[in-house]
């Protein structure tokens, strides 16, 4: 897959709150299915399709035995994922670190 | 209060989330006056912004315009109010004179105050995921490379 077409599945796969809170899950440690379904109020197929989007964006591997086979975290597309979410961030830190100066500024002025 | 939390909840959407310690009435403000944006709204260091312009009304206009200061380029946006509810919510048009994406983004400032603090909420909805992506990978500002060793921090973000 094309870097940018990899990054795009990534992102995709980030917006689901459901997929999120799996990753999460994973980030402690391998997990079964049956493991991962066990919190969400949700049929294992359900939670399989979740785990398939997070496989096609190569963010867990693990799943040629789909029912025992442990699902893993894969780091790297998760990093390049979060490498441009925290430089969007680091931009947006700067902004809000100046403007929070600036109301401390106006909280001081208010002040009788 | 460094607490500044950046997600992506749909294909088409950055969201940021942060906390200041001010009233809601002074974050709007510094959000809403000119001669107050001009203070803190510069992106990557070195940069400032001798244009800021607000109509703030629904249907009017604003206009921000940055320099740097290093080597004298500029960088310049604008749009238009579509919803104003003062001191909580503004929704705007935003568009760059050069822009690397395409299409109009709808921008949603909302801001609740609870205990004297004030939680902002922002979310720009660009034109499509490959929109969202590309300004995600800019970075809002192309070349500022950060080292980074995070992932842990992030996983356990995303878990919260």
């Amino acid at each position: 897959m094309q870097a940018t077409h990899r990054l795009d599945a990534v992102f995709a796969a980030l917006a689901d709150p459901t997929r999120r809170a799996i990753l999460a899950r994973l980030a402690a440690g391998e997990r079964s299915v049956m493991e991962l379904a066990q919190p969400f109020d949700m049929s294992q197929p359900a939670v399989s399709k979740h785990l398939k989007v997070l496989e096609r964006a190569g963010l867990i591997s693990g799943a040629r035995d789909r029912q025992r086979r442990p699902r893993k975290l894969e780091p790297k597309p998760l990093a390049a994922a979060t490498r441009w979410l925290e430089r969007y961030r680091r931009l947006w830190e700067g902004n809000y670190q100046r403007l929070d100066a600036l109301l401390e500024e106006l909280k001081a002025k208010e002040r009788p | 209060m460094s607490n500044l939390k950046v997600t992506t909840p749909s294909d088409r959407e950055i969201a940021m989330s942060r906390t200041f310690d001010a009233p809601r009435q002074l974050v709007w403000d510094a959000h809403t006056k000119p001669e107050l944006v001009k203070r803190w709204l510069l992106g990557p260091p070195g940069w400032s912004m001798p244009v800021c312009r607000i109509d703030l009304r629904v249907g009017g206009a604003y206009r921000y315009e940055w320099r740097s200061d290093k080597d004298g380029s500029t960088m310049a946006m604008g749009g238009v109010y579509r919803e104003i509810k003062a001191p909580e919510r503004i929704v705007s048009t935003e568009k760059f004179d050069d822009p690397w994406y395409e299409g109009e983004a709808v921008d949603t400032l909302v801001l609740t105050e609870q205990g004297g603090k004030t939680t902002l909420t922002t979310t720009v909805r660009y034109a499509s995921q490959a929109t969202r992506d590309a300004v995600l990978k800019s970075g809002m500002t192309g070349g500022v490379e950060q080292s980074y060793d995070r992932l842990a921090d992030v996983l356990a973000s995303l878990g919260r």
